[in-house]
């Protein structure tokens, strides 16, 4: 990579401009493409596989009893949602999310040839790739490579974790993980790191070191933007306490200040229930769903669910009858959540899974993932999907 | 050879199959033949000398009280603390148990034992509750670091910490739970693309009946097990899981597969596929002895090319094991090592998922990146600077809130320690050679070239010690 443009493109230079935040400027001085910087997405994703047919539990289908004889959730405690699906009781925290329609429940999604193995779904789930396809870039990452009008800073993906997901990496571009953006701040501004990099003209090449050294760089300016662009916000609501929670709560700061930053990742695992299924989901449902509803209205109280779509999936849902261990196993299609305050389609998207045509004990995938990240990446993103996952899918109209 | 190029291979092959070498070890081997210091290396690290933290008496007693207490459907309240008593004791040595692994990385004289050990450790990666499981998988991974891989396989197929952890305890006669033998042939020796889903349904029979009893102890339980006839990549039989392995090894793949991950644990992250090949051929005519291929890689010149010296990441292990070893560091709070393991992304007996780290570039995000270059002030310096800084204010009122809860919230959101640690820089000084400058003690601890900015920065350096800090701080020490 030539030096010149590798230091262009970092935003390195011109970091000392974007210290302005973002509300200081009079909205008239803006240009367009920096109005359309307020359209976020955030991506949760439910690792270990969860169990998508005692989240929407199909209360309406005597098969779902029939083959779940200890682990079903009876109908009287599914909160119903229509004739046929409810939630989990531990999911009463997003009635009145759903009530609001700010939520999108979309049934049966996955992809041709499914994967049971965790990492090799996740693989896929997190590339966009087809089942037999290895690709080592993720979905965002490839978004940012794309070098779009919006989406040229590390900080336009930031995820808040301790370390960055395949989704989050592309083949030139990265995005930024930080679980608490002080903290990198003062480690970015120690004088030994600063003469780390003003003195380093010769270490931008390809390999491993200058790998560490571009990192170094978009770090540096990276968080200096984002700490200070979203240190002067404070929160107003009240979050539940727990891990997940707190990451959502960190997402809607980064929100709030207006931080430019276009897709927020985050996760919540533990969902690979095998055995004694009950009390483990439940426990995670809960969280999922209360931190979930903080978020969404903490976005609405700061007039930014409008601008804001977020998506939940896991990589995979589970086989339709229990096993012996009160728990389920690894299976196939999913149901995924839309949320955001201007959903186009509203509740439930399409047809419940059907329980009476299974694939050797599975369900079949109605729509392909692929699918929804493609209209994520055309009608929010305004990127060509096909540029980004390889070829043109279909989008839908839920937003 | 000149005695220069002989310094610079021992020193390579000291950060590659252990965890580097003191100065003064590193002149006296660089004296031999370099043969002789592989042969050394290996005979060093004949000693095993396994982890014995975890109280096997007590260990045995709380599985039966758990066991006890899970068939009950009621429990009291005085059963329930005694539940919760067992999972704080077993968090407590669990805890104990990391440390006492990186310490043992740390101290240890057996360095390539450890390293593989290391490596077994992320190759089969798992997770358990019980820290008494977790030790017993840790010692057979050490036990047969070096010694053949078809005892090490079925060893730890058998281990309660893997059994439980792939859930073969579910998988029985009828209901098979094909988890353990799809992550068999996927992660542990065959690797994708060498079987189909039918060869897990079949050798997921041929496990059946493989489990652990109420004390922690393999037993086979004939009475779950499917004594049916499998079909196995198209052999048929009544295979039992011995058979299922030793057919798994009949193939070549897996000693491919295994070479390979060998190859990019030691080697370069961008296998040479010629190399890959000579290793694994070498593994499998030796019929799977793990220490044969050790020494032939070792012995290889490719070894020691310019593209595998100084050109790969160092795991956070590695890291943190080859500081602490350089400059002889003692924590005082151990806990910390914890924190930083989990910081840097690996925190030792809690891999991500079954397929244990994915390890080269993957290591470094910015964060990671940032403490990593942050963590030699903060350990060699005894710890003068705050870890990480006082909890954002922000937060406090919810740190006081949820104090009582014991979600992961409060391990997020508490105020960070200091490292406290102390360096023995009165013994590390010792190591080095009178009259060494600050720029050879720079060539001595990284492993890529210096270049010219480096040379400017160390060439207007006080002394050693804050030489050392400034080098350990660059970019360049994440390589080895």
């Amino acid at each position: 990579m030539n030096r010149r443009n590798f230091l262009r493109n970092t935003g390195f230079v011109a970091a000392g401009s974007l210290f302005v935040p973002a509300f200081m400027k009079p909205l008239e001085a803006m240009a367009l493409d920096e109005l359309s910087l307020y359209k976020n997405l955030v991506v949760v994703q439910l690792s270990g596989g969860n169990d998508g047919l005692n989240t929407v539990i199909p209360f309406g289908n005597d098969i779902y009893y029939q083959k779940r004889k200890s682990i079903a959730i009876k109908p009287e405690e599914v909160i119903k949602l229509n004739h046929m699906q409810g939630l989990n009781p531990n999911m009463a925290a997003l009635q009145e999310i759903y009530d609001q329609g700010w939520m999108t429940i979309i049934n049966d999604v996955g992809y041709p040839n499914p994967d049971r193995s965790h990492f090799r779904s996740m693989d896929i789930w997190q590339t966009g790739s087809d089942s037999n396809q290895f690709l080592s870039t993720g979905w965002i990452g490839r978004y940012l490579d794309s070098n779009c009008q919006t989406c040229k800073f590390p900080y336009t993906a930031i995820e808040v974790d301790d370390s960055l997901s395949l989704a989050m990496k592309g083949q030139t571009k990265k995005g930024i993980a930080l679980k608490d953006p002080a903290a990198l701040f003062r480690n970015t501004n120690d004088p030994f790191f600063k003469a780390m990099l003003q003195n380093d003209k010769e270490h931008l090449d390809e390999d491993n070191l200058g790998y560490l050294y571009k990192t170094m760089i978009e770090t540096s300016s990276s968080a200096s933007y984002i700490q200070n662009t979203s240190k002067i916000y404070q929160s107003k609501s009240t979050y539940p306490t727990s891990g997940f929670a707190n990451q959502l709560k960190t997402v809607s700061k980064f929100i709030s200040s207006g931080l430019k930053t276009r897709v927020y990742y985050v996760s919540l695992s533990g969902f690979d229930t095998h055995v004694n299924q009950i009390g483990q989901q439940g426990n995670l449902l809960k969280q999922y769903s209360e931190g979930m509803a903080a978020f969404l209205k903490d976005l609405k109280s700061n007039n930014k669910l409008e601008d804001t779509l977020v998506i939940t999936f896991s990589e995979f849902g589970r086989r339709v009858e229990q096993n012996a261990s009160n728990g389920t196993d690894h299976g196939t299609a999913n149901n995924m959540f839309v949320f955001g305050g201007k959903l186009k389609k509203q509740g439930i998207f399409n047809a419940a899974p059907n329980l009476s045509d299974l694939d050797t004990g599975d369900l079949k995938y109605q729509l392909d993932f692929r699918q929804v990240y493609g209209t994520i990446l055309d009608k929010w993103l305004d990127v060509n999907n096909a540029d980004i996952l390889n070829k043109k899918f279909n989008t839908l109209d839920f937003i | 050879m000149s005695a220069k190029d002989n310094f610079l291979k021992v020193k390579h092959l000291y950060n590659r199959a252990g965890f580097g070498v003191s100065y003064a070890d590193l002149q006296k081997l660089s004296k031999k033949n370099l043969d002789k210091v592989v042969d050394n290396l290996l005979k060093d690290s004949l000693k095993n000398d396994p982890i014995n933290l975890v109280n096997d008496y007590e260990s045995k007693r709380q599985l039966l009280v758990q066991a006890g207490l899970y068939s009950k459907k009621d429990l009291t309240d005085e059963e329930k603390k005694m539940r919760q008593q067992i999972v704080r004791e077993q968090n407590e040595v669990s805890r104990d148990l990391n440390i006492a692994f990186i310490t043992k990385m740390i101290n240890t004289d057996a360095p390539l034992r450890e390293k593989m050990t290391l490596f077994w450790h992320g190759h089969f990666a798992c997770r358990s509750n019980n820290p008494f499981f977790a030790q017993q998988l840790n010692n057979i991974q050490r036990t047969n670091a070096l010694g053949s891989f078809k005892t090490l396989l079925v060893e730890v197929s058998k281990s309660p910490a893997m059994l439980q952890y792939l859930n073969n305890q579910q998988n029985r006669k009828g209901k098979p739970n094909e988890n353990f033998a799809r992550e068999l042939m996927e992660l542990f020796t065959l690797g994708r693309g060498n079987y189909t889903e039918q060869d897990i349904k079949e050798s997921a029979r041929s496990f059946t009946g493989w489990m652990y009893d109420k004390d922690g102890s393999f037993i086979f339980r004939q009475n779950l097990h499917d004594t049916g006839t499998k079909t196995f990549f198209g052999k048929i039989g009544n295979f039992e899981g011995e058979n299922i392995i030793d057919i798994i090894l009949e193939k070549p793949e897996t000693s491919q597969f295994i070479a390979r991950k060998v190859y990019k644990f030691f080697v370069n992250d961008n296998p040479n596929e010629a190399h890959v090949k000579e290793l694994a051929t070498h593994f499998y005519n030796s019929k799977y002895d793990i220490g044969s291929m050790m020494k032939k890689m070792f012995t290889s010149d490719w070894f020691y090319s310019p593209e595998n010296v100084g050109t790969k990441i160092k795991s956070p292990t590695e890291f943190l094991v080859g500081l602490s070893r350089e400059f002889y560091v003692t924590y005082n709070k151990p806990q910390v090592l914890i924190q930083l393991q989990s910081s840097l992304g690996q925190y030792l007996f809690n891999p991500p998922n079954v397929a244990g780290w994915p390890g080269g570039q993957s290591w470094i995000d910015s964060s990671s990146l940032m403490l990593r270059m942050r963590i030699p002030s903060l350990v060699l310096n005894d710890g003068e600077i705050d870890f990480s800084g006082k909890a954002d204010p922000e937060d406090e009122a919810v740190i006081a809130l949820s104090r009582t809860a014991t979600t992961n919230a409060n391990a997020n959101m508490k105020p960070k320690s200091y490292v406290n640690a102390n360096a023995d820089w009165p013994k590390f000084l010792d190591t080095l050679p009178k009259g060494l400058t600050p720029l050879e003690l720079t060539e001595f601890l990284l492993q890529p070239k210096l270049n010219a900015k480096i040379t400017t920065m160390v060439s207007d350096n006080k002394g050693l010690r804050s030489t050392a800090v400034e080098i350990t701080s660059m970019p360049e020490y994440q390589l080895c």
